[in-house]
């Protein structure tokens, strides 16, 4: 505060008339100093703090349980060192369960995104009644995924469901949704894809309506079709979209909890464990056998194993993918000698 | 119609002296920079698209509208005539709760969307207009925590809640919901770009304070943006499971909670469960229906930020 206390007083003394007196800093200044400096402090503050409680000190308090023994009853715990991690990684069916949930992820992820990609590129054309498509692609996003989750859980029923009635009416047999681990992953990965295609379509169509239209021109007047233009054009500008989508269905993918809860009315991922989730074991560990210590293991293992998938899906899309615009066809040293060349050529031209 | 096809004779007296009024004409600039007209083709996509989204919908009210028996037999396309029997006896299932789901999932829906949207303009505007130590860095550090999964800070709420005796209550899953780190995000991204700094500077100088800049500026600026994130933010609340399915109990669940209890008393009647379903589904449907373009809007306009 003495840099404030200073300032006004020197401010007048620059003025070449010497004869106003240097002014004391009034209260409504000082309160306007203030005002300025902590205000920005003072709007943070409200998040901050809430964040603090409801959000920091519970991820940082779970890394602290996870060393401990919890005792319920005395609601306290007493350290044991790495235990709990040695126990959920020597258990069958924490392995059962990321064999799972990555089967699930993948056949939620790779569909949805490439259905995502097309549906956009048709929304992206000139079409009438644009608003009405678009948000008919939306309506899914709106149900609650336990309401999909029961809805498709009737639609896969092993006995009776929709999809089984119809095949059996072309002739084949019914698919045991409910006991076959790859078809459960398919049942509930179309749960997943159902409710978040259209929401991933509308992010991919927002960006493809930001690619500069005389890029698809002048394709058209070197002769490359629809196709063409689609992978040279269209999908190496998706690129930053592209990777924020892959990120956020990534973060929610490999958490997924509702959908495989309601697949069946135990919600405990199957007699054998067809479909137990990472998230659906975490709930059992914690809530069905009460052992806070393994949960938060457990939790932390899904953190870690969310980072990791992370990184290397921004990795593989990086590579995939093609850049963003036109590769540089010199290098920067090429170019700089090409200049220097030229510049030669210029003087020894004006020299002549 | 014919009219408005064939170009009037004023319109061909009027456009004489304009250099190629043709290409003027409304319409036909959109034609040029977005492509012709596409073909029915393009409408039968977007068709299948559009009922592929709708008829899971169709089938739950036409199974919720018939009996136990309904799924067994073959599927016609007429709803059946007992939806209200079994919407009643969901509403009356002394189990399930669901007026009380209806209430709880409502109020505890609006006051999270207000409180976040509040806690995330205030927050927003801070880093996206002022300066200040550790700014930056801070906001650097709001977004990265979006990565983390809620389900790290489940055993330490749990316990905090037990603790404080809470479990069961829907201040339990309010208080923890209060705040958003990706409201945070989107506030200050559109903050960023609506308010020119000159604007700000302006009513600096003319000897508004740091909250009367807010107010007049930052909040008329920020509203658009602020509707959307109460909607995401109150679909988000609504739809929400694992949490509230941890900490709260039967007697005073959220709408999704009682469809679980739904479904674990009900297994064998599907009729009743997917009515129970249709009927949880219709606020969704209803507030779908009246803000289903901001929702689109909201996603379009945050992908091209994010």
């Amino acid at each position: 505060m003495t840099t404030t206390a200073t300032r006004p007083a020197t401010r007048p003394t620059k003025k070449d008339d010497g004869t106003r007196q240097p002014r004391v800093i009034s209260f409504s200044q000082k309160l306007s100093k203030w005002d300025l400096k902590f205000s920005p402090y003072l709007y943070i503050s409200p998040f901050f703090i809430m964040f603090a409680i409801v959000g920091l000190f519970p991820i940082g308090y779970t890394a602290v349980i996870s060393f401990m023994d919890w005792d319920l009853v005395r609601n306290s715990g007493e350290f044991i060192g790495i235990d709990q991690y040695v126990w959920i990684l020597t258990q069958p069916h924490f392995w059962t369960a990321l064999r799972n949930t990555f089967s699930i992820f993948l056949l939620s992820s790779v569909p949805q995104l490439i259905l995502a990609i097309f549906i956009a590129a048709v929304l992206d054309r000139n079409i009438r009644a644009r608003t009405f498509w678009r948000m008919s692609v939306l309506l899914p996003f709106v149900v609650a995924p336990v309401a999909v989750g029961l809805i498709f859980t009737a639609i896969f029923a092993d006995n009776f469901g929709l999809v089984n009635t119809w095949l059996n009416g072309i002739g084949i047999d019914g698919i045991p949704w409910h006991k076959d681990p790859l078809a459960s992953h398919v049942a509930i990965a179309t749960m997943v894809n159902y409710r978040w295609t259209g929401y991933n379509t509308l992010i991919l169509l927002a960006a493809m309506q930001a690619v500069n239209r005389d890029f698809y021109e002048a394709a058209t007047v070197d002769g490359a079709g629809p196709v063409r233009q689609f992978f040279s054009i269209t999908l190496p500008s998706l690129k930053p979209t592209l990777i924020f989508v892959i990120i956020t269905s990534t973060i929610g993918g490999l958490q997924i909890f509702d959908e495989p809860r309601v697949f069946d009315q135990f919600g405990r991922g199957g007699a054998g464990q067809q479909w137990l989730t990472i998230a659906l074991y975490l709930y059992d560990i914690g809530w069905g056998q009460w052992n806070f210590g393994r949960a938060a293991a457990m939790a932390w293992i899904l953190f870690v194993i969310i980072l990791l998938i992370g990184l290397i899906n921004l990795f593989i899309t990086r590579t995939l993918v093609r850049d963003e615009g036109l590769h540089r066809e010199l290098t920067k040293r090429q170019a700089r000698a090409l200049g220097k060349a030229a510049k030669k050529n210029v003087k020894e031209e004006a020299s002549r | 119609m014919s009219t408005l096809e064939t170009t009037p004779a004023t319109l061909t007296v009027a456009e004489e002296g304009i250099p190629n009024a043709k290409a003027r004409r409304r319409g036909s600039r959109t034609i040029k920079i977005r492509g012709a007209r596409p073909g029915w083709v393009t409408y039968g996509i977007l068709t299948v698209v559009f009922l592929t989204g709708v008829f899971p919908l169709y089938w739950s009210f036409i199974i919720g509208s018939g009996d136990a028996s309904s799924l067994r037999r073959p599927f016609s396309w007429v709803p059946g005539g007992n939806f209200w029997d079994n919407a009643m006896a969901v509403m009356n299932n002394e189990a399930v709760n669901f007026w009380p789901a209806l209430w709880n999932s409502i109020y505890s829906s609006f006051l999270i969307a207000a409180a976040v949207v509040i806690t995330s303009t205030l927050a927003g505007w801070a880093f996206a207009k002022l300066r200040f130590l550790g700014g930056p860095a801070l906001l650097v550090f709001v977004v990265a925590t979006m990565a983390v999964p809620q389900q790290l800070g489940v055993v330490p709420l749990y316990i905090l809640f037990s603790e404080l005796g809470w479990t069961g209550q829907i201040g339990a899953i309010i208080i923890p919901a209060l705040t958003s780190a990706f409201g945070v995000f989107w506030m200050t991204q559109y903050l960023r770009q609506a308010v020119p700094d000159e604007l700000i500077e302006a009513a600096r100088v003319d000897g508004a304070s740091m909250i009367r800049t807010f107010w007049t500026v930052g909040v008329t600026a920020a509203r658009p943006a602020a509707a959307m994130l109460f909607l995401f933010t109150f679909v988000g609340a609504w739809n929400n499971f694992f949490w509230p399915f941890i900490v709260l109990d039967r007697q005073n669940p959220t709408l999704p909670v009682a469809l679980s209890l739904l479904q674990s008393n009900y297994f064998v009647d599907y009729s009743i469960v997917l009515a129970g379903v249709i009927l949880a589904t219709i606020p969704l449907l209803l507030l779908f229906i009246f803000a289903g373009k901001q929702l689109v809007s909201g996603i379009m306009a945050g992908a091209v930020k994010g």
